[in-house]
């Protein structure tokens, strides 16, 4: 699903700091993988080149058939917004938008109808357990309820690859734990490529594989954690 | 406050520089424009004083009377009192210059009396001016006139005529023509009047007197008290001997009557800038409160690490007055940068016609100046009030959690609809007040309660109004939709700066338009002859006597003629002008009534009188009443037959019959003569005959048509410092629309970031911004229509008929006001994507990396 080959990209500054070289990565369909390293190391740097929100010094980046590297500004704000999917720490829950709202917003910008829209971010956050309180504002969510949004918002339209960028950040341990189940349960359920950014060994255990981010690339540290 | 803590505040202006530059500027403008105008007034009231005091000399009191002059039996009687020292008498004429636009200021003294009391006025005459005669006696002659420096310069000039056609200087070879009736005088200068800087001449009272036709005349007596005499004493024991129609005042009174005629032009001026200023206050709250919002977990760490509410509250009001004083400052230099302007471009009564021929000074004025500075601060303060009191009372711990963005809620207002159903019923109260000393107080209050009710009921009116838009298919559609749905605060914010200023540009200009529109009709009703002949203005020394009408009225092609005598009296010293026009009222010769009829009663005692609606108001006159005017040295009755629309004269007129005028006064002189021609004859053939009876030069003959134009202009004219003030109105609520974009495009950068991870494009970004910007401008906007149509109603019904005592017929300018709204939406919205542009600039990585 996520192709990556030699990817390059470096920091300007005198010198400039090279982040990292020859990176490649494989994602699958249906596959989660886990990166962590220390801060600085690149990590969300190497999920922005992957959404094309950086540009890249070398390198292939595909997902599927699409090449994401290349391409124009507007023309990447589209791909993103048919086949990305998007987790932040800071959860971004639009403070005057129902839930439902949050959650059908992807479907707005592909243009759907109200009541297709609607139904679909309906079901959605049934499925993240927050279906009682469709029409509820964020403001009386706890960080963890927020986060669930977060995760329905980023799923609703069935996009090819999620990106998460510490999820878990912000959420205290039990929490944390009950998120990323759903976040990754939901991933595969919806057979789409996940690709997770974390500081918290424990999170990235539950992904599928586990990288960690060096100048040299990424290491395969799976099991080692 | 402690210098650490200045860092925090102050510098925070730094930081949001564009938001800061425009309210600073908001400021600035409406100190400024409140400024120029108390400015201006005072430099015209000023010159006008110092002529009144030159002229006036050391005279204790002056005898004033009708502008037409009086009976000049009561100068011996004066001056014979053991109260006086001295009497001078004069006659001041505004003499005509035959054949030109202006006017020369004749003043007939005694020469043996001025001396003692006005020394200015002096005469020196020319060194071998005249030989033979004794030089002191030169000016008893009759056919001599000492000019001064100032209208020497002014003669000597060449001139152009009406229609701009070269004219020679009228001063040639030491001669001048002066137009008496319809006849030119030819004149000696004499010598000069070194004494007086203003632009006048002098010549013997007995030969004015008899030169312009007003034998046994005076129009002062300028007197100089005994020692020990006051002037109130004197004044009191004097009054008694007096005619009806004339009185004694001090000379500094004169000022203060002019004073008195323009305050009404120059309080509406000051409320226009005190409007602007109320904008800018709105546009510093608005700036602030978004500020506030966007500090929320700075000051809510300070507030942990130990700072008191009172240093917070302390410090956001300091910012505020920070941006007033700035303001404040800007707006005293910009002030007198404007009234430098205006003297140059619209004369000193800013083009309403009180200040005739004055070339005042601009000068400074420390206190005028201290208190506009003060002004500013206070808008900057008060702007700030509320904003520091919200931030002052938020729970630090909540505002510091993970997330707060989302659970701090939006702006919300608190519910204000009760408010603002009060603030309207107080407005509709407030219209019922009367006049306090001629000044509608209670028409301002009505104007700001129905600002402050606008401002309040904004967001019930969002949420009435945003349902019907539909919600539409476009993300941004829907987007925009579901934020301005949610946060109605938000439009309140940005649109308070609209509200204020598309409700001052509607209403003034529904006044402007309802006020030309029935001028113009006026006119129309008031013009209903062919053609109209006339000597001069009716205050210069040109006029028509009973021969010249009858010689038009017997023309060949002139079918009817209709004449009209003006003489401008004096009923009191609060009333210094009254106009009383002679006239025939029936006929067919137009008067344009709105009580009563043309017709007289049959049978009545006393003769009719007509009044204008100024009159009926200022002297609480009715159909029927009896109403006394000083007339030919008498308090003569009348009865009150018809009130008819007047927009010329403010201070009250009255037409009385040419039939009772003449029997009353025995004036047989005519001002205007209005000229119906018979059928089958050309209007200009009829024209071209009265000029060739009377002379091109001695007579002006004007057409409906060109009369109207003029007084069209006129009007416009004095309507368009009105526009200056709201185009700067409309400006500074754009100001509003871009400093709040502005800064919620820095508070809304997660929201930006986000949108673009989701897949929003820039452009698409920018385009947000601008349906935002456009749908809260056009939310203002209606409140602003909406606030407009009433304060319109307020101009037209309650502060001009107090004011001005002018009624007039609403007329709604529709298709401008459509046309302004719709572009201030447009405006609003580039304004709103330029404000956001930081937004769209922002790497949407950096923007999603923290919530603040």
């Amino acid at each position: 699903m996520l192709h990556i080959e030699s990817l390059r990209k470096t920091l300007p500054g005198s010198p400039p700091r090279v982040l990292f070289d020859g990176l490649d990565l494989r994602v699958a369909a249906g596959e989660c993988v886990a990166i962590v390293g220390e801060s600085g190391s690149g990590k969300s740097t190497l999920l922005n080149c992957i959404a094309g929100l950086e540009p890249v010094d070398a390198g292939r980046i595909a997902l599927g058939e699409a090449r994401i590297d290349g391409r124009d500004d507007d023309a990447l704000a589209r791909l993103r917004r048919q086949h990305f999917g998007f987790v932040f720490q800071a959860f971004h829950i639009l403070p005057h938008l129902s839930l439902l709202q949050n959650v059908a917003l992807p479907l707005w910008l592909l243009g759907r109808a109200d009541g297709e829209a609607a139904a679909a971010a309906r079901a959605m956050l049934e499925r993240v357990g927050l279906g009682a309180r469709a029409d509820d504002a964020p403001q009386q969510l706890s960080g963890g309820e927020m986060q669930r949004v977060a995760i329905a918002r980023a799923l609703v339209h069935r996009p090819a690859l999620v990106l998460a960028d510490e999820p878990t950040g912000n959420l205290d341990p039990g929490r944390a734990a009950d998120v990323l189940d759903l976040l990754l349960g939901q991933v595969r359920e919806n057979g789409a490529a996940g690709v997770l950014v974390t500081h918290s060994r424990i999170a990235a255990r539950r992904a599928d594989r586990v990288l960690e981010l060096g100048v040299g690339g990424l290491r395969d540290i799976t099991g080692l954690t | 406050m402690k210098p650490t803590l200045r860092r925090v505040f102050l510098a925070s202006l730094l930081r949001r520089r564009l938001a800061t530059a425009l309210s600073l500027l908001a400021i600035a403008l409406g100190v400024a424009l409140g400024l120029a105008v108390q400015l201006i007034h005072a430099a015209a009231l000023d010159e006008f004083g110092r002529g009144v005091r030159l002229l006036s000399g050391s005279a204790d009191l002056q005898l004033v009377g009708p502008r037409e002059g009086f009976d000049e039996a009561i100068y011996p009687l004066l001056a014979g009192r053991p109260e006086v020292a001295d009497a001078s008498p004069l006659l001041e004429v505004e003499a005509r210059l035959p054949g030109r636009e202006d006017t020369l200021t004749v003043l007939g003294v005694d020469i043996f009396r001025i001396a003692a009391v006005q020394p200015a006025l002096l005469p020196r005459a020319e060194v071998g001016a005249d030989v033979g005669a004794g030089r002191s006696l030169l000016a008893l002659e009759p056919d001599r006139l000492f000019l001064s420096e100032a209208a020497r310069d002014a003669l000597s000039t060449p001139a152009v005529d009406s229609d701009g056609r070269p004219l020679p200087p009228a001063l040639a070879e030491g001669r001048l023509a002066l137009q008496s009736g319809v006849r030119s005088h030819r004149l000696r200068v004499a010598g000069s009047l070194p004494g007086s800087s203003a632009a006048l001449a002098v010549m013997d009272i007995g030969a004015a007197q008899q030169l312009f036709g007003r034998i046994g005349v005076l129009s002062r007596v300028d007197l100089a008290l005994r020692e020990g005499v006051t002037p109130q004493a004197a004044i009191a024991a004097l009054s008694p001997l007096l005619p009806p129609g004339v009185s004694l005042r001090e000379p500094e009174a004169a000022a203060t009557e002019v004073g008195t005629l323009s305050r009404a032009y120059r309080v509406n001026l000051t409320m226009l800038a005190a409007i602007a200023l109320l904008t800018g206050g709105f546009l510093v709250f608005s700036t602030q409160l978004l500020s506030v919002a966007r500090r929320r977990r700075e000051f809510a760490l300070l507030r942990a690490l130990g700072l008191e509410r009172g240093e917070l509250m302390r410090g956001l009001l300091a910012e505020g007055a920070a941006v007033g004083l700035g303001g404040g400052l800007g707006g005293v230099v910009l002030g007198h940068l404007l009234a430098g302007a205006a003297f140059r471009l619209v004369g000193a009564d800013l083009g309403a016609g009180f200040f005739d021929g004055l070339s005042p000074q601009l000068s400074f004025d420390p206190v005028l100046a201290a208190a506009y500075l003060l002004l500013g601060v206070a808008a900057g303060v008060a702007g700030t009030w509320l904003p520091a009191r919200e931030a002052a009372r938020a729970a630090p711990a909540q505002a510091l959690r993970a997330g707060a963005s989302e659970r701090s809620g939006l702006l919300q207002p608190r519910r204000r609809g009760p408010a603002a159903l009060a603030a309207g019923g107080l407005a509709a109260l407030a219209c019922l007040l009367p006049p306090v000393y001629g000044i509608p107080l209670g028409g301002y209050a009505a104007v700001v309660l129905v600002l402050f009710a606008a401002v309040a009921a904004l967001p019930a009116l969002a949420r009435a109004l945003l349902p019907l838009l539909g919600r539409g298919r476009s993300a941004l559609w829907r987007l925009a939709h579901a934020r301005l749905s949610a946060t109605p605060g938000q439009a309140v914010v940005a649109g308070a700066g609209v509200i204020a200023s598309v409700a001052l540009a509607t209403a003034m200009s529904i006044m402007v338009s309802s006020f030309r529109v029935s001028v113009d009709d006026w006119l129309g009703q008031l013009l209903p002859a062919d053609l109209y002949v006339r000597a001069s203005s009716a205050a210069a020394s040109g006029y028509l006597d009973a021969q010249a009408v009858a010689r038009i009225a017997a023309l060949d092609g002139v079918a009817d003629i209709g004449t009209t005598r003006l003489v401008n009296l004096r009923l009191s010293d609060e009333e210094p002008v009254f106009s009383v026009l002679s006239r025939v009222v029936g006929g067919g010769w137009g008067l344009p009534l709105i009580a009563g009829s043309k017709e007289v009663p049959a049978g009545a005692a006393l003769p009719p009188v007509w009044v204008s609606e100024a009159a009926a108001d200022r002297h609480r006159l009715a159909l029927g009443d009896r109403f006394e005017l000083p007339i030919g040295g008498r308090m003569e009755g009348f009865v009150v037959a018809g009130i008819w629309r007047d927009y010329a004269r403010q201070y009250g007129a009255a037409v009385l019959s040419a039939h009772d005028y003449v029997r009353l006064t025995g004036d047989t002189r005519i001002n205007d003569v209005a000229v119906r021609v018979a059928p089958g004859h050309e209007l200009s053939a009829v024209a071209e005959r009265v000029r060739a009876l009377f002379g091109p030069e001695h007579v002006r003959i004007a057409l409906p048509g060109e009369i109207r134009a003029a007084t069209l202009e006129i009007f416009d004219r004095t309507f368009l410092i009105t526009y200056l003030m709201e185009a700067v109105a409309v400006v500074i609520g754009l100001f509003g629309i871009a400093t709040t974009f502005a800064a919620l495009s820095t508070t809304r950068q997660g929201e930006f970031g986000m949108l673009r991870h989701l897949g929003l494009t820039r452009g698409e970004i920018g385009r947000l911004i601008a349906l935002e910007g456009a749908i809260t401008a056009a939310l203002g906007v209606v409140a602003g229509l909406l606030a407009g149509g009433a304060i319109g109603w307020v101009l037209i019904e309650v502060i001009n008929r107090q004011s001005f005592h002018w009624s007039m017929d609403l007329a709604v300018p529709w298709r401008p006001l459509a046309l302004f709204a719709l572009t201030l939406v447009a405006l609003a919205a580039l304004v709103a994507r330029l404000a956001g542009a930081r937004a769209m600039r922002r790497s949407a990585v950096l923007a999603v990396k923290a919530d603040w």
